[in-house]
């Protein structure tokens, strides 16, 4: 195992969010929303919020961490930091580079998190209105390539026709997260349940995705404390220890107009095996995972790419029966995610990751103890992370 | 000239009101879009290495030369991926669904790909990794290039 790592150095020892709305829902600022789950985040983990003295973001975040540090009154700021590139390609990288700000001694306390207040600002699933276009995009938005649903599609589509793969993965993981949804309160599809004669019936957005293999857009914040495993032993919570983090990218994957030299590919590959050699564990010790889900097809080519199973058994792995929460073979986004608890660019994703091996998800698997996170697939750079629970 | 379902000629597979591509103010892709309107489709080759690179960057990916050349590619690839588009992600395309969106492979240029619409019927489902070959679409401020099924 490397001399160099993060494993069991730090802990996650609060997690908090706003109320989840629906796009353009929100009653009150996007930057208020930051300060308002920063806030949850430190009452869950019993500290000061005063005490936070680092801030690590990603997605081009909006909300700039001095500003942050200024309006919550912190004492000092020790670390400012984010993960390059816009989306959710970042979620589990910020924890990671909050990972190394406390390991490298910079700060103490480290709050990531994410705000979004898409009626304040623009939308993500609506292309910019401008007379001309250079650049990358000059090659295909005249052919109304734009938006990430499409460029997740070509990818998804290219992978089914290599594994012959039909719509039956892409289904359960939209009915797996409705379903794990309607137990959690937080979610905006709670109280929502969807039937699969809905799925099946609901309008294409761009095949293979139907309405409900989409990510929603939504208003809120979500927020989560680290700290030193020493600090975190004092913790008002039980501590979701941090076993490994990763960031990165394949080998030229970020080529542009569709050039990645590994096309259909979720870009986990070089990534996942640093994430379980620093951990030290292999997949099958992972008791569930919370795998970014923009676009459902997204999701079986990560899981894929993290060694759950190969290509070839997607058609008999990922189903609902083995995806749902408690009993599956491997419970995933046991919150309902970015399909059905809130499109918060997957930072509810880790803060659900940590509800598990702390105990108190909404959608509980008994006895859980490792969770995996992947954030953002098929963006560059993209981010995975485990906790566990000692 | 693509038709749709009625069979009335349209002049364009998409309708005007798409931005309209411009050559980055770099020059890094000007000789592409002069190209087009020759109703060449030329692509960046290393001047020193040979290795083909899309899209355009400012040096070779392979040997770290500046010194990027363009080579001319015949106008035929074969079916790389494609999706059909039912959600109007821009104004332009509010009457315009479904459409397809291909990604071509071009095995004469290193297997480079490039991206157009695929013309002809929008709910055809033509085979992963068909023949196709490049449509020069002329607009009045550039030229684009579609593709169109030759053989599956
Ligand atoms: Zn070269």
């Amino acid at each position: 195992m490397s001399e160099y790592t993060i494993k069991d150095k730090v802990a996650v020892i609060g997690v908090g969010e706003t109320t989840y709305y629906k796009r353009a829902q929100a009653p009150v600022s996007e930057f208020r929303l930051a300060c308002e789950a920063i806030i949850k985040a430190a009452d869950d983990a019993g500290i000061d919020v005063k005490d936070i003295d680092g801030i690590s973001g990603y997605a081009d975040d909006r909300n700039d961490a001095s500003r942050l540090a200024t309006a919550l009154g912190l004492k000092h700021l020790g670390f400012a930091g984010m993960v390059w590139g816009g989306g959710g390609g970042g979620g589990s990288g910020a924890v990671g580079n909050a990972a190394a700000a406390l390991v490298a001694g910079y700060a103490k306390y480290v709050v990531v998190f994410r705000a979004l207040a898409q009626g304040q600002f623009g939308r993500f699933g609506q292309a910019p209105v401008t007379n001309s276009v250079s650049g990358a995009p000059a090659f295909t938005a005249p052919y109304g390539l734009y938006v990430p649903a499409q460029w997740v599609a070509l990818r998804t589509r290219r992978f089914m026709h290599q594994y012959g793969i039909n719509q039956e993965p892409l289904a359960a993981v939209a009915m797996a997260d409705y379903y794990h949804a309607q137990f959690n309160p937080r979610a905006v599809m709670y109280g929502r349940p969807l039937t699969r004669a809905e799925y099946d019936k609901s309008r294409w957005i761009v095949e293979p995705f139907h309405l409900y293999d989409c990510c929603m857009e939504n208003d809120g914040s979500a927020a989560l404390i680290l700290t030193t495993a020493d600090r975190a032993r004092d913790a008002k919570q039980k501590p979701a220890y941090l076993m490994a983090a990763a960031q990165g990218s394949n080998y030229r994957h970020n080529a542009t107009v569709e050039n990645s030299a590994d096309y259909a590919s979720s870009n986990f590959k070089t990534l996942a095996p640093r994430l379980f050699e620093m951990a030290g564990i292999t997949p099958k010790d992972v008791d569930c995972a919370q795998i970014y889900e923009h676009f459902s097809g997204a999701v079986m080519i990560s899981l894929v790419e993290h060694g759950f199973c190969k290509p070839e058994e997607v058609m008999d792995f990922v189903t609902y029966e083995n995806i749902i929460a408690p009993k599956g073979k491997l419970p995933i986004n046991t919150s309902g995610g970015n399909i059905a608890e809130c499109y918060m660019h997957g930072l509810e994703l880790v803060n659900e990751a940590v509800r598990q091996v702390r105990g108190d998800s909404t959608c509980q698997v008994p006895g859980a103890k490792i969770s995996l996170v992947a954030s953002g697939p098929m963006v560059s750079p993209v981010t995975d992370l485990i906790v566990h629970s000692i | 000239m693509a038709q749709d379902s009625k069979s009335e000629i349209k002049k364009y597979y998409l309708p005007e009101g798409l931005p309209a591509p411009r050559a980055a103010r770099t020059g890094v892709d000007k000789e592409y879009w002069d190209a087009t309107k020759r109703h060449e489709l030329v692509v960046q080759k290393c001047n020193s290495c040979g290795a083909f690179q899309w899209g355009p960057e400012v040096l070779c990916h392979q040997c770290h030369s500046f010194e990027m050349g363009w080579q001319k590619v015949a106008g035929r690839g074969r079916l790389y991926s494609w999706v059909r588009c039912w959600n109007p992600v821009h104004p332009a395309l509010k009457d315009a669904c479904p459409y397809i969106v291909a990604v071509v492979e071009l095995p004469d240029a290193g297997n480079i790909r490039m991206v157009g619409n695929l013309l002809g019927d929008p709910h055809q489902n033509p085979p992963f990794d068909s023949a196709v070959e490049a449509v020069f679409e002329d607009h009045p401020d550039a030229t684009l290039v579609q593709w169109k099924v030759t053989a599956k």
